[in-house]
């Protein structure tokens, strides 16, 4: 028995010795060379790994922004550190966040992809998101819009086959249709992932409207909302910008969907603007001639219907479509992270946004959307993670009265 | 459309683009045999190499890489019973206890020749069928998914054992267990017990991995034997486990056709695809009395099917960009980065591309099975080794895996946790994979019967589509009564069942049925929408529950539902009590949480080898290197984690 004794002691000392002594000489040089960072000729992120944590699954809108803009950080920020992909799923992304905020520190080796799916249950106070905006700040922003659309089964001939020529006609168009959806009092049913996913914008939009559309909850993914709009399960559906044109517009361009109206998006002030991405996508095609213009906006149809872009109502979509859509992707650190920790990202994505390969594969891979770094990205930040008090309960409200869902 | 095709092989059989492909399957061989690790860690590898490849060689890499995974994840299927992949489940149930009585090779050799002939299968339909798929593929609404759901677990009756009361109890605590976490239809959380890691209810791989794999360490462990009881066949079997191929060549061909049909439709998810075949295979067989001991059939229908699904399923993916599979929606996360978009254009402007990826699919399929089969022979000697040195790695590889879920610490307790439940499912003759379907199917059934119900109303039962289905499910049913699966019947035969205590059966009974109740007790806290199906399950599990606890009360020592594989086993079979398996196991993973999985696995590795396999300084020492060397590896080239301590 000494003899076992003997040979488990000596060789876990053999082993774990080298491990001990290497953990302890990793811990003391991050916090050395942040002190030293701007004297030191050395670049800070030389040598060094960048854990990019990715709340949600692999394969996904957030995975892919992640990975595609990776590949780039790890050519262009000075000293080539290696860059981590790690998804961590689970909770709509409340999982992956919480994870961040608790092992997180201001060195820049660890930084979070959000997604409006992991702004929405901060914004209403879900009881189990243990992450806080306020702690962290942009390295980068990544703003994105969509596309709500409807069949053309659920309205009459002539308004279906209505050619536009301009926004301002398909403007008349969508409101026409809205009209007529009223007063047929046409019942609709939307396929959602949940009441706080990113789909709660959609479905405030539609509210907002006074449409009369029941969300089934239960899809997996925005995808699988709009395979059942293929079959014809749902009449009204909404993608994200890449996905409607990838995947929406060929179906706007065989007569099987047409599109009612955009999110819009936030110009540099912060204002609501129409969406440049579908400035030359097909509206429809009208004997056999294709229409391109843009898609007008949520507020411009909102305006046409009568209603005033004032008020609380009013207030709360621009605020959660600011969360949702204008500020949909955030890369963030926190905010005690050095100034020049966060310029060497910066230059690294100054030098990545002038690569070739950047350039000819961006608009396949995320759209048309720039991706703002500095005070433009500052700005998204603000109002993507700062909703007013009363926006946010006059939200929640809602929730409670057409959902039946009290997030305490 | 010939000439199309023709024009996307000569490219790919370019020099430069074939290397592509063989060095995707080569990495995908080498992922796939480490179970828990899929195409998801594989393309972390690959992706920094993607950028600058031409499309077709990027395309080869990522087709090679994912269809070869189901390939060789048989390998720790049929040699130690760990379910290698998702899909890869239901060939443990014979391809383990083939793996038992020798002849690993044979059954290894069976399961490439049927994994060969299934991927080249789905391939070739895929051809024929990708440009016209659009409409079939929407046809399957939510109401044909649930049907689906429902044809799935009438797969149940042909695997439920002897004993249909526990059959059905079984079936019904995996619906159960399934149905943890938020609801589909309102996202209320159900028996989460304030437990952050149940809100998206449990992993598969972690309950797979612990209703199959676990119980049968903890067996090995206690009986301290090399896995194979016997030489068997040897090195020789894999010729034997060709000619069971060819002798079972209309079986592999159905099986394959179930295989890219459940692929297509997309929501299905691979997970089910093995079990329908396997269900298939006991159903039409004459002779049922060897499965879940070792026939044959039983490792090629589930083969055949798992590779003609990746077939199948690259129709949704690239018809519509929605995966139909896990490895799926990874392969499409790689075609957005290389820049092709998949959708409606892949038939049109982009169909190349399309028969590009179609023959990189059959050609690593035929790849992936060829150095597969070769390396068979070999691999299969692992079962001659004493388990007291296998058995650290297999314990690593299983916690390992399971971490790899959703990288929290909670996958190694839950896989403990399951793992004792899998022990006693097994030792009391609790159908595990009546479990397993159960569990895999819930959400799915849940969610599509809610979305269903509320597209169509009731009317979806008239729909054309379920209604064939239907007929499907009772045909199904109809036959699986006919004989079922039951790995202890050769036990039961011979065991001396009277006067045998039933006490520990009875505990463990009651330890399900009050699960079933508290499952009830939460169903009626929840609205309706969010508790019926729970709610339903249970319910409808009373009457079974109570029926049991009549056979026990009356002692019917007769009937199949009163078995103890503990008390009727030899004398001398076990060298260890039950417990210490689980000691060990538990152990590990508490050292885990205090100074880190790596430095744990350590001092486990050196720990179990001096005192359970009492080898010497050097061997403890090398095997000791291996195994975390090889862990240290796939960590570091495929940037995985590992649990940390405290420290």
């Amino acid at each position: 028995m000494t003899k076992k004794l003997k040979q488990i002691l000596s060789l876990s000392t053999l082993f774990l010795l080298p491990a001990i002594v290497i953990s302890f000489f990793q811990m003391d040089t991050t916090a050395e060379e942040i002190a030293n960072i701007s004297t030191s000729g050395k670049n800070y992120f030389e040598g060094k790994t960048i854990e990019w944590v990715t709340p949600f699954k692999e394969g996904g809108g957030s995975d892919t922004w992640a990975r595609f803009n990776a590949s780039f950080f790890q050519k262009h920020i000075p000293g080539n550190p290696a860059i981590v992909v790690n998804n961590i799923p689970g909770g709509g992304s409340i999982k992956g966040a919480n994870l961040f905020a608790e092992r997180v520190k201001p060195d820049g080796l660890m930084i979070l992809g959000t997604s409006g799916t992991t702004q929405m249950p901060y914004l209403l106070d879900d009881p189990r998101v243990r992450y806080d905006y306020s702690k962290y700040k942009p390295i980068m922003a990544y703003p994105t819009g969509g596309v709500a659309y409807i069949s053309p089964s659920i309205i009459s001939e002539e308004l279906a086959n209505l050619k536009v020529n301009s926004v301002e006609e398909q403007t008349a168009k969508s409101v026409a249709i809205i009209k007529e959806l009223l007063a047929n009092k046409v019942a609709l049913k939307y396929g959602s992932q949940g009441p706080t996913s990113l789909d709660l914008v959609t479905m405030y939009s539609f509210d907002l409207l006074n449409l009369d559309v029941q969300a089934v909850f239960g899809f997996r993914g925005r995808g699988a909302g709009r395979l059942a709009f293929e079959r014809g399960e749902v009449k009204i559906d909404y993608q994200t910008s890449s996905a409607y044109l990838k995947n929406s517009v060929p179906l706007v361009e065989s007569g099987e969907a047409i599109p009612l109206f955009s999110f819009g998006a936030l110009d540099d002030n912060g204002n609501l603007i129409r969406d440049i991405s579908f400035q030359n996508s097909p509206v429809g095609v009208f004997n056999g001639d294709t229409v391109r213009v843009n898609v007008p906006h949520f507020g411009e149809i909102y305006a046409a219907l009568g209603y005033q872009q004032t008020g609380i109502e009013w207030d709360t979509w621009f605020a959660f479509m600011s969360a949702g859509f204008g500020g949909m992707k955030l890369l963030l650190t926190p905010k005690e992270t050095p100034d020049e920790i966060v310029a060497e990202f910066h230059k690294g994505i100054t030098a990545m946004k002038q690569d070739a390969n950047y350039k000819k594969n961006k608009f396949k891979a995320l759209g048309e959307y720039d991706q703002p770094i500095g005070k433009p990205a500052d700005k998204i930040f603000d109002l993507a993670t700062n909703v007013g008090k009363e926006e946010k309960a006059f939200m929640k409200n809602w929730l409670i009265e057409k959902y039946d869902l009290n997030l305490k | 459309m010939l000439d199309l095709v023709l024009n996307a092989l000569t490219t790919l059989f370019s020099p430069d683009h074939f290397l592509y492909l063989v060095m995707g399957v080569l990495l995908g061989l080498i992922i796939g045999v480490f179970p828990g690790l899929g195409g998801i860690a594989g393309l972390s590898l690959l992706l920094p190499f993607l950028y600058g490849m031409d499309e077709v060689s990027a395309l080869a890499t990522l087709v090679g890489l994912v269809a070869v995974i189901p390939t060789s994840a048989t390998f720790t299927s049929v040699l130690m019973g760990i379910p290698g992949s998702s899909s890869s489940q239901a060939t443990v149930l014979d391809g383990f206890p083939l793996a038992k009585k020798g002849e690993a090779s044979r059954a290894l050799a069976a399961a490439f020749t049927s994994s060969l002939f299934g991927g080249l299968f789905g391939a070739i339909i895929l051809t024929f069928f990708v440009q016209i798929a659009r409409p079939i593929i929407l046809l399957f609404g939510s109401a044909e998914l649930f049907m689906l759901a429902i044809f799935g677990l009438s797969m149940v009756g042909s695997l439920s054992g002897k004993s249909i009361v526990k059959g059905v109890l079984a079936c019904g605590f995996g619906l159960i267990v399934g149905s943890i976490g938020a609801a589909p239809a309102t996202g209320e959380y159900r028996m989460v017990f304030g437990v952050d890691y149940l809100y998206d209810g449990l992993p598969l791989v972690v309950i797979a991995l612990s209703i199959f794999a676990f119980p049968e360490i903890s067996e090995l462990f206690r009986k301290d034997e090399a896995i194979a009881e016997s030489e068997g066949l040897g090195s020789g079997g894999w010729k034997v486990g060709m000619k069971d191929f060819l002798e079972n060549k209309w079986l592999a061909l159905r099986c394959a056709s179930i295989g890219t049909i459940v692929g297509a439709i997309p929501g299905m998810g691979g997970s089910v695809v093995d079990w329908i075949a396997y269900g298939h295979v006991v159903q039409t067989s004459k002779d049922k009395s060897q499965f879940g001991k070792g026939d044959i059939r039983g490792v090629i229908a589930p083969e055949s099917a798992n590779n003609a699904k990746e077939g199948g399923a690259l129709m949704p993916t690239l018809l519509f960009g929605i995966p139909g599979s896990g490895s799926m929606a990874v392969f499409l996360g790689g075609m957005v980065l290389i820049g092709i978009e998949a959708g409606p254009s892949m038939v049109t402007k982009d169909i190349q591309l399309t028969y590009t990826i179609i023959w990189s699919l059959a050609i690593a399929n035929v790849l992936g099975a060829g150095l597969s089969l070769f390396l068979a022979g070999p691999i299969s000697k692992l079962t001659q080794i004493k388990f007291s040195l296998l058995a650290p790695f297999m314990i690593m590889v299983i916690s390992f895996a399971a971490f790899q879920a959703t990288k929290d610490m909670m996958d190694l307790w839950m896989l403990l946790i399951f793992g004792i439940i899998g022990i006693f499912m097994k030792r009391f003759g609790w159908s595990r994979p009546a479990f397993l379907i159960g569990f895999v199917l819930a959400t799915q059934a849940e969610s599509y019967l809610n979305m269903s119900v509320q597209f169509y109303g009731w009317e979806m039962f008239l729909r054309p589509g379920v209604l064939i289905i239907s007929v499907l499910s009772l045909i199904s049913m109809y036959f699986s009564r006919k004989g079922t699966v039951d790995e202890n019947a050769e036990l039961m035969e011979k065991s001396r069942n009277d006067g045998l205590p039933l006490r520990p059966q009875l505990l463990f009974a009651s330890f399900i049925f009050i699960f079933i109740l508290i499952s009830i007790f939460d169903g009626f806290k929840q609205s309706f929408l969010g508790g019926v199906f729970p709610l339903t399950i249970a319910i409808a599990c009373l009457p079974f529950g109570a029926w049991l606890f009549w056979i026990f009360i009356k002692e019917k020592h007769g009937n199949p539902a009163i078995f103890d594989a503990e008390q009727v086993a030899e004398p001398d079979t076990f060298k260890s009590p039950w417990y210490e398996p689980i000691l060990w196991i538990g152990g590990l993973y508490v050292l885990s949480v205090i100074i880190g999985f790596i430095p744990a696995v350590i001092l486990f590795f050196i720990l179990f080898l001096t005192l359970k396999g009492n080898t010497g300084w050097l061997q403890t020492a090398l095997l000791t290197a291996g195994g975390i060397g090889v862990l240290l590896a796939f960590g570091y080239f495929l940037n995985l984690e590992f649990p940390q301590g405290l420290l």
